[in-house]
């Protein structure tokens, strides 16, 4: 039971380096936030129980954080992206297409 | 002992999303690296929890993400449409 604790909390970790890592290194706000929501979201989860899983007696709160966590991080980024793009931060120079100009809410001009 | 590997990845996160804190050009930026770095530091929590075998530090991380979700929420409509 503590080696499948341990390789699920070391998946967890790692995807928490990768975030904090895509947050460094996107050349803009929204990858930055896409980079910052999945991986961190994954992360938190895995390392939550993880940790649940190697100390058996915590199992159930641990699982009330991660189950929190799950819930919320992706509102709050979501509300984040949707400020960012509505008080007119710009795509990155090498950004192909950008749909979200063909919704009246969003236009920047 | 591999618990302290752990504890190295995710301090190295935390460093990371406090250079782009420092760096990032406009306030999205650092509103995104902040949200970031709190949910980091609730694994964070967790972990050292497991590290001191003191289960106190559960209950401080289920706070500490109540409140960043708040907080991050309250940031966003700031920026969005001011006070």
């Amino acid at each position: 039971m503590h080696v499948v604790g341990v390789i699920v909390t070391g998946i967890g970790t790692m995807f928490l380096f990768l975030g904090s890592l895509g947050i460094f290194r996107l050349p803009d706000v929204y990858n930055r936030l896409q980079a910052g929501t999945k991986c961190t979201t994954f992360g938190s989860f895995f390392t939550i129980i993880g940790v649940g899983i190697m100390e058996p007696s915590w199992f159930w709160k641990t699982l009330i954080i991660a189950l929190f966590i799950l819930l919320t991080n992706p509102i709050s980024n979501h509300a984040l992206g949707r400020a960012s793009k509505k008080i007119g931060v710009p795509l990155c120079k090498i950004s192909v297409v950008d749909k979200s100009e063909e919704f009246d809410e969003y236009k920047t001009h | 002992m591999i618990e302290i590997i752990f504890l190295g990845f995710v301090g190295a996160g935390i460093v990371l999303c406090l250079l782009r804190m420092l760096k990032g050009p406009t306030a999205p930026d650092r509103a995104v690296a902040l949200d970031t770095l709190s949910t980091v530091t609730v694994g964070l929590l967790v972990l050292l929890g497991y590290f001191y075998k003191r289960s106190v530090y559960l209950d401080v991380s289920l706070v500490y993400a109540v409140l960043i979700f708040v907080g991050s929420v309250a940031i966003a409509r700031f920026l969005e449409r001011g006070i």
